[in-house]
């Protein structure tokens, strides 16, 4: 059984593979966002030498990082399975021997691992190139961020599956996946660090999961927590992914009752 | 008036698809403008730590955004065809397109036409007028004048960019995703270009020229001229009229190239 669920991700990884073209521009694309997040925070910081927290150098890291653990855990798996249900496919999933939802997970971490070694890793080595990023030295840093990547990829596709799933209740989710994948983008952190939210905004995040996806893991790698605090946020990370499994199981209850297929 | 009896057609299609689905218009709207405001989140978000970017103060960078979501919005009503090469490419739609009288590029702009962009366009000058407020800028009538200049030509130099890239696919029929990367770089233009360094800043002023789309043409109104910048300004039409010609000679001559895809 579980060599079906690794046949999954080495399909996915192979379909990614025949794809590749589309990831060498990927990796332009995200080497110009870095470019211009560098040049915008280098004069925001103008002559001061800490803005929440951060420094410059720390700034130029946080960026960098970040935006290559986008390309990690970033998956369209919202999408995907707003689709499957549309066209009634997901029908045909539901009498098939295996977890729909785990499949997905499979299938989206095939993605993510075809990323991580063509897409993130590269485009890191090229970043760090081109612009002053300042890696970490000690080797458990590295140890314990590839824990919390993982984890962000975890929470982002539960994420993700929730707000999919909810293609059984609405005819058209279109909408609601856009906005989603807005509201990830400005509220974990991969835009600004949610450090620099003001007051009442950061504490309100503090309160939401979307920051265990990129700004803790990130703060974790540019050195701006450091000891025991890192099992803290680490923590943090653990009871989020939990915690989303509840309603994950719950719409999933819930909608295979109510599937309504449009066409078909 | 063939042309504008077309448009008119396609515009009253375009209105009864979307009132049979009404509340979709809406989301639509929601999410563009939601897309738009992130980046106005950012500006506002980063100026509670710094005085000033660049040299530049909140209010003008703002001012600089305002422009540019005016020029922007009107770009994306009309030019919506990011698909163009697998729909009319590889699926040969454009079969269609070519045995029809009018000019194809002007179909298939009308065909994809997306209204809701406009409200970005109308969220622009609201925000450019409030900052106006804000800055004490004097208003003359020559300014209202100069703005509705200022568009056209943001517009063309916007439109002829991507008219190029997209023409792309009559040469080339391997997906290249090098118009989201333009997209990207498009953003540049947004923010003062003093920050950058030489080479993006000659790029974005002459070769792709983004900051003619933002804050060359934002800084004529703001009176910011230590670098030439609003001088430069008043070449947007004519760098409209030079980047629109290469865009629509590319694609006219991409046209030629063009066989159907054979279903």
């Amino acid at each position: 059984m579980n060599s079906a669920y690794l046949d999954l991700i080495r399909i996915r990884f192979l379909m990614m593979l025949a794809y590749r073209v589309n990831y060498y521009s990927g990796i332009v694309i995200y080497t110009i966002n870095i470019g211009a997040y560098y040049f915008l925070w280098e004069a925001i910081y103008g002559e001061q030498k800490l803005l929440a927290g951060f420094t410059l150098a720390q700034m130029t890291t946080y960026v960098a990082v970040s935006w290559m653990a986008r390309a990690f855990y970033f998956n369209n798996l919202d999408r995907e399975i707003a689709n499957e249900i549309r066209d009634g496919s997901v029908a045909v999933q539901f009498i098939r021997p295996y977890n729909y939802l785990f499949v997905k997970l499979m299938q989206g971490f095939g993605e993510g691992l075809f990323r991580l070694l063509l897409f993130m890793g590269p485009g890191l080595a090229l970043v760090c190139l081109i612009f002053p990023v300042k890696l970490p030295s000690d080797p458990g840093t590295w140890a314990i961020y590839i824990v919390m990547l993982g984890f962000s990829f975890l929470i982002n596709t539960q994420i993700n599956m929730l707000v999919g799933l909810f293609a059984f209740f609405v005819e058209n989710n279109e909408g609601m996946l856009r906005m989603k994948r807005v509201l990830v983008d400005l509220f974990s952190g991969v835009i600004v660090p949610i450090s620099f939210f003001p007051g009442w905004l950061a504490v309100t995040m503090k309160w939401l999961p979307f920051q265990a996806i990129t700004f803790l893991p990130s703060s974790v790698f540019t050195g701006r927590i450091a000891g025991d605090e890192v099992l803290r946020v680490l923590g943090i990370q653990i009871i989020w992914f939990v915690a989303l499994i509840v309603p994950i199981a719950w719409v999933w209850r819930m909608a295979r009752t109510r599937l309504f297929v449009q066409g078909g | 008036m063939f042309y504008w009896s077309l448009a008119v057609e396609y515009m009253k299609n375009y209105v009864k698809t979307k009132l049979t689905y009404r509340a979709d218009f809406w989301v639509e709207v929601l999410s563009d403008l939601l897309f738009q405001a992130v980046n106005l989140i950012f500006i506002l978000v980063v100026f509670q730590h710094t005085p000033t970017l660049g040299g530049w103060t909140e209010a003008e960078v703002v001012f600089v955004y305002g422009f540019f979501m005016v020029p922007s919005g009107i770009f994306s009503t009309f030019f919506n065809i990011w698909n163009f090469s697998e729909r009319y490419i590889v699926k040969g739609e454009m079969d269609r397109i070519l045995t029809r009288p009018a000019y194809n590029l002007y179909q298939v702009l009308l065909e994809n036409l997306d209204p809701p962009s406009l409200f970005g366009s109308l969220v622009g000058l609201v925000i450019m007028v409030l900052s106006w407020g804000q800055l004490d800028l004097t208003f003359h009538l020559t300014d209202a004048l100069m703005m509705v200049v200022f568009t056209i030509g943001a517009v063309m130099i916007y439109a002829g960019i991507f008219t190029s890239l997209t023409a792309i696919s009559f040469y080339s029929d391997a997906p290249t995703g090098i118009l989201p990367l333009m997209y990207n770089i498009s953003s540049y233009g947004r923010y003062p270009v003093n920050i950058y360094n030489k080479v993006i800043r000659f790029m974005l002023t002459w070769l792709l020229p983004f900051a003619f789309v933002g804050v060359i043409p934002a800084s004529y109104f703001l009176g910011r001229n230590e670098t030439g910048l609003s001088d430069l300004a008043l070449y947007t039409p004519l760098m409209g009229v030079i980047v629109l010609g290469i865009g629509l000679f590319i694609w006219n001559h991409g046209v030629k190239r063009y066989r159907g895809a054979g279903s």
